[in-house]
């Protein structure tokens, strides 16, 4: 098991109060597994994607534990896991691309980097040189301003940078939501590739689009809420999902063969509640088609199958 | 109902705008009554610049626009103000399409202001409501409310309501879903599908390509200012012909299939002057010298299925 998260609990701390914005996640993520993470805005993706590296107030950490390769990730230092930052554990932020610095070369600007972490920038050269290969850059865009790349050429650039010393864990936040079709299934693939060849061991992938899951991930992960639905394989979850709200998600998502006069798709009724001070149980309650009285407690996060983990009272119920 | 006879966008770039970028090419299609017609590209590839000009919010550099035959150019002061009142535009994005220091519903306000000063505030306020139910919105829930009070799907919604006050005709759709969510997405498209069986047409602009199948009849694929093929919507889709158009189709992430092997697509922007604007990315085996040399003209394959590639005979 590369990564274990056990009951993580993570609030946001606004004036009104607080935010519950991810409650009592429990997952494991092989090693070489990409897991995606799907959900709706506003759901908790990137709360606990953020929370796994920076976890910075407004977050608050309540409590869980985490570990990585074995050994415990001190989440709730942020002092302590500045050891664990870039070298084990590392993000693509969302927007990173356009978070470059204008006036530095691409080249000054990883040097810079690699200084702050105390680390030689010669000597990576050729390592930095090789994976740049593998993204299909020349070897020029070193020397070029962020301005002169394109949106894809500025993404695999942030790929290769936070990838450069093999962490055990990427976390990959909307890294492909703002590309074109075409360069979204380059920079896609390239996630793919980069496993392969173990320039990471495991890859958490956040997006809002399951259908680039469907193509990259192993496994899928879907948050509502702040609270874990379901997380199977990738067919599992797109063929034969279980969770109620995976189902309506899926079946909500146009496809290229559906035409709106053959059939018409319908969208999920309601609205996710607000998660200053959330309903208690089940979040997803008052949208769901079969909701009852036992839905009023939380359902727990268990795992049905061998690698197929839901947390509903009515669809898990046959395998409890 | 609207119809686009070659036109072109030139912008000035550069610091004294000594530079000319081509940003629409001699672009000609037309938009039916009751018809929605999608506009794909990807960014940069002109297709917000066409709907600006449908709009007029940018002028036309060469060729004409024809709405029900009158040339839009030509519109001033109460001519141009009729034709708002026909046609309107929804934009990408919700959030900024509001001032946040007011209440959302100013934006309806100042429309009663401008278009529909003699309507009383009463029968305004019956007229904003059922505008609001027909996109589905709960009137009592998100009137009075200020832009952060909403979603980005209801705000995206109530713009839309804001264009059905008017007695509009045609709608200009820029990537309207783009920002939303999965679960909202597909309300908003439905709706704007429910707006095309009371008479509305739409020109919807976006990238994402199984949005354009679900909702459009006709499909016009940009690249770089050029259109490279047009057509029915299922001729696009499964007899695409032009090698961009072909790309697009493996790149589409979808449900019911994996990615194949990468079609790599190498990516130079370098423009051969007077060729195909395709030419330094296409991969067909049938590129040649010709291709470089001379720009193709849309031609006419099969009925409604239009490509601009000399790979293609009439």
């Amino acid at each position: 098991m590369s990564l274990q998260v056990e009951n993580l609990t993570v609030y946001y701390q606004t004036l009104r109060g607080e935010v519950h914005s991810l409650e009592h996640a429990n997952f494991n993520l092989g090693d070489g597994e990409i897991m995606g993470l799907a959900g709706e805005s506003g759901c908790g993706k990137t709360t606990l994607g953020n929370s796994l590296i920076y976890l910075a107030p407004p977050m608050k950490f309540i409590e869980g534990q985490v570990a990585l390769d074995g050994e415990e990730l001190p989440v709730w230092d942020i002092e302590r896991m500045n050891e664990f930052r870039f070298k084990k554990i590392s993000i693509i932020p969302q927007y990173a691309m356009n978070a470059m610095n204008p006036t530095r070369k691409i080249g000054k600007m990883i040097s810079e980097l690699l200084q702050s972490r105390k680390i030689n920038y010669k000597e990576l050269l050729s390592v930095i040189k090789e994976r740049l290969d593998k993204v299909k850059l020349p070897h020029d865009v070193l020397n070029m301003y962020p301005i002169e790349l394109s949106g894809g050429m500025k993404q695999r650039i942030v790929m290769v940078l936070s990838t450069l010393l093999n962490p055990s864990l990427l976390i990959a936040d909307e890294i492909t939501s703002a590309l074109d079709v075409s360069t979204q299934k380059s920079v896609a693939e390239m996630i793919v590739k980069f496993r392969d060849c173990g320039c990471m061991k495991s890859v958490i992938f956040i997006t809002h689009d399951v259908s680039i899951l469907y193509q990259i991930a192993d496994s899928i992960m879907i948050m509502y809420a702040g609270q874990l639905s379901e997380k199977a394989s990738k067919e599992t979850i797109i063929h034969s999902p279980l969770h109620p709200y995976t189902k309506l998600l899926i079946s909500s998502l146009p496809k290229v063969g559906v035409k709106h006069s053959e059939k018409k798709l319908t969208g999920i009724p309601g609205t996710p509640p607000l998660l200053l001070n959330p309903p208690v149980g089940c979040r997803f309650r008052d949208r769901c088609p079969l909701a009852f009285e036992k839905c009023l407690e939380t359902p727990p996060f268990v795992e049905i199958e061998q690698g197929h983990f839901l947390a509903c009272w009515k669809e898990g119920a046959p395998y409890a | 109902m609207l119809k686009l006879d070659s036109v072109s966008k030139i912008y000035k770039i550069g610091t004294f705008g000594g530079k000319e970028l081509c940003a629409v090419n001699n672009v000609s299609f037309d938009i039916k009554d009751r018809e929605v017609v999608s506009l794909i590209g990807e960014s940069g590839s002109g297709k917000s610049t066409i709907g600006k000009m449908i709009l007029r919010l940018i002028s036309v550099t060469s060729g004409h626009i024809f709405f029900n035959g009158e040339n839009i150019a030509s519109l001033k002061n109460n001519g141009l103000k009729n034709y708002y009142r026909k046609v309107q535009g929804v934009f990408q994005d919700p959030f900024s399409s509001y001032n946040p220091i007011f209440k959302a519903d100013r934006v309806f306000r100042i429309i009663h202001d401008e278009f529909y000063p003699d309507v009383s505030g009463k029968d305004w306020n019956i007229k904003v409501e059922d505008s609001l139910r027909t996109v589905g919105l709960n009137p009592d829930i998100v009137l009075n409310k200020f832009p952060h009070q909403l979603s980005g799907g209801q705000l995206q919604r109530f713009l839309i309501a804001r264009a059905l006050l008017l007695d509009i005709q045609f709608l200009v759709a820029d990537e309207i879903i783009s920002m939303l969510d999965a679960s909202t997405r597909i309300d908003v498209l439905n709706l704007l599908a429910d707006l095309k069986s009371r008479g509305l047409s739409i020109l919807f602009i976006t990238h994402d390509l199984s949005l354009s199948y679900y909702i459009s009849e006709k499909a016009v694929i940009l690249y770089r200012g050029n259109v490279v093929e047009m057509g029915a919507t299922d001729k696009i889709f499964y007899q695409s012909l032009h090698p961009y158009t072909k790309m697009l189709m493996v790149s589409v992430p979808r449900l019911d299939m994996k990615w194949q092997e990468n079609v790599e697509a190498k990516i130079d922007r370098t423009m051969q002057p007077g060729g195909c604007v395709y030419y330094e990315r296409c991969s067909a085996i049938e590129k040649n010298e010709l291709c470089a040399k001379s720009p193709p003209p849309l031609v006419q394959i099969a009925e409604d299925h239009f490509v601009a590639c000399f790979g293609y005979k009439p």
